[in-house]
């Protein structure tokens, strides 16, 4: 596996003098080709601050950041554009992130301005057939015809339309339903499989990042508390942050806590 | 117990000037008892929200209630047609939390003010400083900082928000709170800490009963004593929370069930399919059982007939397969999850029924983290 990106000591502060606010304290990390990683961690951690620089849509106040080592730290003008066909990004809100008054196809096409024109139409179709949607049924719709989930995969679609080796998912899924959220999960654990796609996901969510993630990274107030494989972070958290993330979220199967679950029936047990 | 809420044949649809109309809630029955939280699930598109405004009494137009009746502590509402509720039911007999409340606060006052709002629409004669008394104390005693009061919205983290607008909301001690995805913005945390206070309220009897909206079934487990799943307008499965998460009697209750994630050691090893398809336009229903087009057990009456009725009125499915294979749970996996481990477990945990083909490759979800 060869490092993808790698970020060093990346910080990011807003304000000035006295009302400074250290949003991403000194964070290190390093992506790998072909690997889903996960930024966990609660409102406010500076998660998604982290996914837009990672970006390049903020600018790094310390630190350095190489993608496939070149310096990315500072990239302006033609070079952004030119790391922009490599790292795409997907955000949160698929209401949001459409133009409502336009079709699919003028907004995928309008994303291949950044590619030559003779590809574009090829690679709209191939894009959409890997976040399965027929091309026929979604292209000359618009957006208000389309479910969420839908236009989720269609954001994910024009992001890989460039083919680009990285994507930035910053809480894809959380404006979802739980089965259209699995079904986007789906995708992108497809796309690193079939394309080779690396994907920096990021979510306040640990099922979800237990579900896709080979690595996950623990942020809290803006400081990286712990990162591993998955199966060592989640069954073996050695973070206290990470222990409390864990036991809030609510668990389906609990054992018998309840005393109004049964009725004479037995429960079959479930797990544990 | 004594029963709080009961309401009955509620049926209610969205119209518009060209004529069109849309029934979101076809005729729904739930009642509540007191100290109870009572969960409503379902995807989006279901009527979970048309549900929750036409118990608050806040359905508007293109929303208008054709029939139905609610009962709160013995009195009896007539809903349908142009009834006028009288204004003294809302907020203080039934209290809504809608969806993204805490984005509604005005970003240009402070916290109190809106308190001062809330109180004074209802009892013109207050004066400032007992409405905010009367907040302080109410934030004071379920642990919240008074400071909150003075805060401007932007000043507050988003479970801090969503925690004190639900006091608001609950400022005028309602019998009945009805809370439309209020944990859904939130991260884990702050979504446990909203699910303890609201218990917490329901024991210090501030409020009597909650209704809670919500696609989130793990939440629901935690907080809900009982939960109603929805689908296309109907109830199509009510039982105990613990009962229905562990022993879905309805395919859709099963296939909701699947799709959760949790942070457990199978997810590591399974796929989850999430449920194919997505929910039906409203607008011309599926005939029959409105989910047969994406259930995995349906049979041929499923198609055309209306599913019965099984079970009593506190733990009852609407449905075919629940007919057939009664006290039986419906396999997760029949209707959801695909193994990718398949080769490695071959036991078959749940029962099932006996006109059902035996596969040896299908495994349940409970096999797999045995």
């Amino acid at each position: 596996m060869t490092t993808l990106l790698e970020a060093k000591d990346i910080t990011k502060t807003f304000g000035h003098g006295k009302h400074i606010v250290e949003a991403v304290k000194s964070v290190s990390f390093a992506l790998e080709e072909n690997e889903v990683v996960t930024i966990v961690g609660e409102s406010g951690s500076g998660k998604s601050t982290v996914a837009r620089m990672v970006l390049g849509l903020l600018p790094i106040t310390s630190g350095t950041m190489t993608f496939r080592g070149n310096d990315v730290t500072h990239v302006k003008g033609k070079e952004r554009t030119a790391y922009w066909r490599e790292v795409q990004a997907v955000f949160q809100d698929p209401f949001a992130s459409f133009n409502q008054f336009f079709t699919v196809r003028r907004l995928l096409n309008r994303s291949l301005r950044l590619l030559d024109e003779q590809v574009g139409a090829d690679r709209m179709e191939e894009s959409l057939g890997h976040v399965g949607l027929r091309p026929a049924d979604v292209l000359d719709r618009h957006p208000h015809q389309l479910s969420g989930g839908q236009r989720q995969r269609i954001m994910i679609a024009r992001a890989l339309m460039l083919h680009p080796k990285m994507l930035v998912a910053d809480e894809a899924t959380s404006m979802l339903d739980a089965s259209l959220r699995v079904n986007i999960l789906n995708v992108l654990h497809g796309l690193r499989d079939e394309v080779g796609l690396t994907v920096l996901f990021i979510t306040h969510d640990i099922g979800q990042a237990c579900y896709l993630a080979d690595r996950i990274l623990v942020m809290e107030h803006g400081i990286m508390v712990e990162q591993g494989k998955t199966d060592d972070v989640i069954f073996n958290p050695q973070h206290e942050y990470t222990q409390r993330l864990l036991s809030d979220v609510p668990k389906l199967h609990e054992g018998a806590d309840t005393d109004w679950s049964s009725e004479g029936v037995p429960q079959p047990v479930l797990e544990r | 117990m004594t029963r709080l809420l009961n309401a009955e044949h509620l049926r209610a649809s969205y119209r518009t000037p060209d004529g069109r109309e849309v029934t979101a809630v076809d005729d729904v029955s739930v009642y509540i008892d007191e100290g109870e939280v009572l969960g409503v699930a379902g995807e989006s598109g279901c009527g979970k929200t048309t549900l929750g405004s036409i118990i608050s009494l806040t359905a508007r137009p293109p929303l208008y209630v054709d029939s139905g009746t609610l009962e709160i502590d013995g009195k009896v509402q007539d809903l349908g047609g142009n009834r006028q509720v009288e204004r003294t039911w809302r907020g203080s007999i039934v209290s809504f939390l809608p969806q993204g409340a805490m984005n509604a606060v005005s970003p240009t006052m402070r916290v109190r003010d809106l308190v001062y709002d809330v109180v004074r629409a209802h009892d013109g004669s207050i004066k400032k400083d007992e409405a905010l008394d009367r907040a302080r104390d109410r934030l004071t005693s379920l642990g919240l900082p008074a400071r909150a009061l003075d805060a401007y919205p932007h000043q507050l983290s988003g479970g801090m928000k969503q925690r004190t607008v639900t006091i608001i909301s609950t400022l005028l001690n309602p019998r009945l709170l009805i809370a439309d995805e209020p944990t859904s913005a939130l991260d884990v945390s702050s979504q446990k800490a909203l699910c303890d206070m609201l218990l917490e309220m329901l024991e210090k009897r501030i409020i009597y009963g909650v209704v809670f909206v919500t696609h989130d079934l793990p939440v629901l487990r935690e907080v809900a004593n009982r939960i109603a799943v929805m689908y296309a307008g109907k109830i199509v499965e009510i039982g105990g929370a613990a009962e229905l998460t562990e022993r879905p009697r309805h395919p859709y209750s099963a296939a909701l069930l699947g799709s959760v994630l949790s942070p457990e050691p199978r997810y590591r090893r399974i796929r989850v399919a999430g449920i194919p398809g997505a929910p039906p336009n409203l607008a011309n229903p599926p005939a029959g059982c409105r989910f047969h087009p994406r259930c995995g057990v349906s049979y041929p009456e499923c198609h055309t007939e209306e599913p019965p009725h099984v079970g009593d009125e506190l733990r009852f499915s609407k449905c075919f397969w629940a007919q057939k294979h009664p006290g039986e749970a419906v396999p997760l996996q029949k209707v959801t999850s695909d193994d990718i481990n398949a080769g490695d477990i071959t036991a078959d945990g749940y029962v099932h029924g006996e006109n059902e083909p035996e596969d040896a490759t299908t495994t349940t979800v409970a096999e797999v983290s045995a």
